[in-house]
């Protein structure tokens, strides 16, 4: 075996141009695959980083009536709905992967927050609990977070994230000043930041209002002032921090099922469900999906193009090598000697061109990802894949040349000149 | 006895016809003999050496060869009768030319099974036998024919066949270096060597210990006992290319035989 090996190479070293001229149809094919693959990859990587942020590892679990969201604000504190106990909270940090479990409530915030004559146009407010900044991973840009005491003592303190505090007080130092909340007078003592700030790429409009909230402002306030605001104690929606972006699903729908065992609604679609970002991306990514399989089934087709024109050269050189063929039979070679040092050959080709096209196409990765911008993820078992499936397709197609070969009659095979 | 063919009868399909080449060809070789089939072209000699050689099988009749019954033989089989009982000598040599000269001689050894090492040992052992021991590593190109024709008789020799089979060995070769194999030739048979050499050259076969003539198709068995002093005498080159071969003046007893044709 190994004799074949270094046999075909010398063969193909004798003949370089022809050899690397029928390589090429495998090393284009073999590039474009992984070039493709490498893309895609990339940008599959890049959605889910997107939407989902990386290391920010949260989902939230929120009642939904039918497939929307149950916006309070409209219709009212739903029956049968209670609200989320400390102890329910405290069993979800028992369940798998979940590392950090808080409860807020929120609202729309249109038109009920104002700094002096200018208000909040969009947004939400957040009642949070203590447990909230911590496992969303917030962080206080400036002034300080809630302590256990504005809790207990029902201070009406707040907390706003960057974007509300540039709408509200435009440059204006925020801290320590008053802001209405519902004509309630709230003091925010700070600015919240999400640790990991990522910028989102926006290429449709399920993307704008997937980040559309995010955006417009959020005011945080403490869970026990809610009721100063909305007269309840609302129930509230649960946000869990877990180890893994990719344990998302699986917690998410433990936790749902915790909570939805509570309630006891007359609505059937009445449900706690968590808002599964990962699906979400993988929905984005199977939408790219179609024009992917596409590409790969073109690059595919020059696959079977370089591999026809394999076989169209072993055929060739079948033909070139009669001779050759022929004394080897003569002198004892057996049939499946000479049917797998031709084989062998084939092989080796393709495998060569697998190779430099694993090569080719790495590099050709990398100048897209250059010119465009996008992020490019190599994939190793793509490589090793691609170079398995060029040999397998100069076994294939160096079938019917190499059976060729080993059936010569050894007779005919030595007189032909 | 190494070759015993008995009444070998080959025929050929052309489209419709049946074209016979051996008629009744019988022929037996002992251990260490030095045979020349002698016959112009056309003759069926060439036929008859692919018989032998266990590259083509008899119409009918039978072919043992040190005892084995060849007609019954697989393919695969006739491929290690070849390998392990069969030494051929071509006439333009059949050596690889992208190979060395001890690379060609080891390609028997290699499909026999032999290790890397012992096959090495021993091509370089036979090419020593015929005296190209200094020329191992080099090229079929960069060799003369004589020395190429050297090359394969060691590859030839290599894994130590039952018999040789030479089909015009000195067909391509100037007559000094022809002279050269045909004492190679007598050297190897004086070592033991059956050889059975076809050939059209009076002057070659005569070198031979003993002739077989092969006209259309049929064997004559002539004694040599004549070369030797007939050998300075038939100096003259033989040419079997012009077309009235079935009057060939070599042949002795072929006037009877002819009429059948």
């Amino acid at each position: 075996m190994l004799e074949n090996i270094r046999l075909s190479f010398q063969g193909l070293w004798s003949h370089k141009m022809r050899s690397f001229l029928t390589m090429l149809g495998i090393i284009i094919g073999i590039a474009a695959i992984i070039a493709i693959v490498s893309t895609i990859k990339g940008t599959n990587e890049q959605i889910k980083e997107n939407l989902i942020g990386s290391g920010e590892n949260t989902v939230n679990i929120r009642l939904y009536q039918g497939d929307n969201t149950y916006e309070m604000e409209y219709n009212g504190i739903p029956d049968g709905v209670p609200v989320i106990s400390e102890e329910t909270r405290t069993k979800m940090m028992d369940l798998k992967h979940v590392e950090g479990a808080a409860l807020y409530t929120s609202r729309d915030a249109y038109n009920v927050i104002y700094y002096k004559n200018t208000g909040l146009s969009g947004g939400k407010i957040y009642g949070v609990d203590q447990n909230y900044l911590n496992a969303c991973n917030y962080i206080i840009r400036q002034g300080r977070g809630f302590t256990e005491s504005d809790f207990k003592k029902f201070r009406k303190v707040a907390l706003l994230d960057e974007n509300s505090s540039e709408t509200l007080f435009q440059g204006e130092e925020p801290v320590g000043k008053t802001v209405e909340i519902q004509r309630e007078p709230y003091t925010v003592i700070g600015i919240v930041s999400k640790s990991s700030k990522f910028e989102p790429v926006i290429n449709s409009i399920e993307d704008y209002y997937t980040y559309a909230e995010n955006n417009t402002g959020a005011v945080y306030v403490p869970d026990t002032t809610w009721p100063l605001l909305y007269g309840y104690d609302e129930p509230q929606s649960l946000v869990l921090k877990l180890d893994s972006v990719d344990n998302m699903t699986v917690a998410g729908k433990e936790a749902s099922a915790v909570l939805n065992s509570s309630l006891s609604v007359t609505d059937e679609t009445m449900k706690y469900k968590a808002d599964d970002l990962l699906k979400q991306a993988e929905d984005l990514q199977k939408l790219g999906q179609s024009t992917n399989t596409m590409l790969i089934w073109i690059a595919g087709i020059s696959l079977l193009v370089g591999g026809i024109g394999v076989m169209n050269i072993m055929l060739v050189s079948v033909t070139e090598r009669t001779q050759e063929i022929g004394l080897k039979k003569a002198i004892g070679a057996r049939k499946g000697k000479v049917l797998g040092q031709f084989l062998t050959e084939a092989a080796v080709l393709t495998s060569l061109g697998g190779l430099v096209g694993v090569i080719v196409g790495i590099i050709l990765a990398e100048v897209i990802s250059r010119v465009t911008g996008t992020l490019v993820a190599i994939s190793i078992p793509a490589a090793v894949l691609a170079v398995v499936f060029s040999m397998v397709i100069g076994i294939v197609f160096g079938l019917l040349p190499s059976y060729k070969a080993a059936n010569l009659d050894p007779i005919e095979a030595l007189r032909h000149e | 006895m190494i070759l015993d063919l008995q009444n070998i009868y080959k025929d050929y399909q052309q489209d419709k016809l049946v074209v016979p080449v051996l008629k009744d060809v019988s022929l037996q070789v002992e251990e260490g003999e030095y045979v020349a089939v002698m016959g112009p072209s056309g003759s069926g000699k060439t036929t008859l050496m692919n018989i032998i050689g266990c590259l083509d099988r008899p119409t009918s009749g039978t072919y043992l060869l040190a005892g084995e019954n060849v007609q019954q033989c697989k393919d695969r089989e006739m491929s290690d009768l070849r390998l392990r009982s069969i030494g051929f000598v071509f006439q333009s040599f059949q050596l690889l030319s992208r190979q060395s000269a001890l690379e060609n001689v080891a390609l028997p050894l290699s499909y026999a099974g032999v290790k890397k090492k012992e096959r090495r040992e021993r091509a370089v052992q036979a090419l020593e036998r015929v005296g190209l021991g200094d020329r191992v590593m080099f090229k079929p190109t960069q060799l003369s024919g004589g020395q190429k024709q050297r090359v394969a008789i060691a590859r030839a020799m290599v894994n130590n066949p039952k018999i040789l089979l030479a089909d015009e060995p000195t067909g391509a070769l100037d007559s000094k270096s022809g002279q050269q194999i045909m004492e190679l030739f007598q050297q190897l048979n004086d070592e033991g060597v059956t050889i059975v050499m076809i050939t059209h050259d009076r002057n070659i076969a005569s070198k031979a210990k003993r002739i077989v003539h092969i006209i259309d198709g049929m064997i004559t068995e002539g004694e040599n006992s004549q070369p030797g002093n007939e050998n300075t005498e038939i100096m003259e080159e033989e040419n079997s290319q012009p077309g009235n071969n079935r009057d060939d003046p070599v042949v002795e007893e072929g006037s009877e035989e002819a009429e059948n044709e």
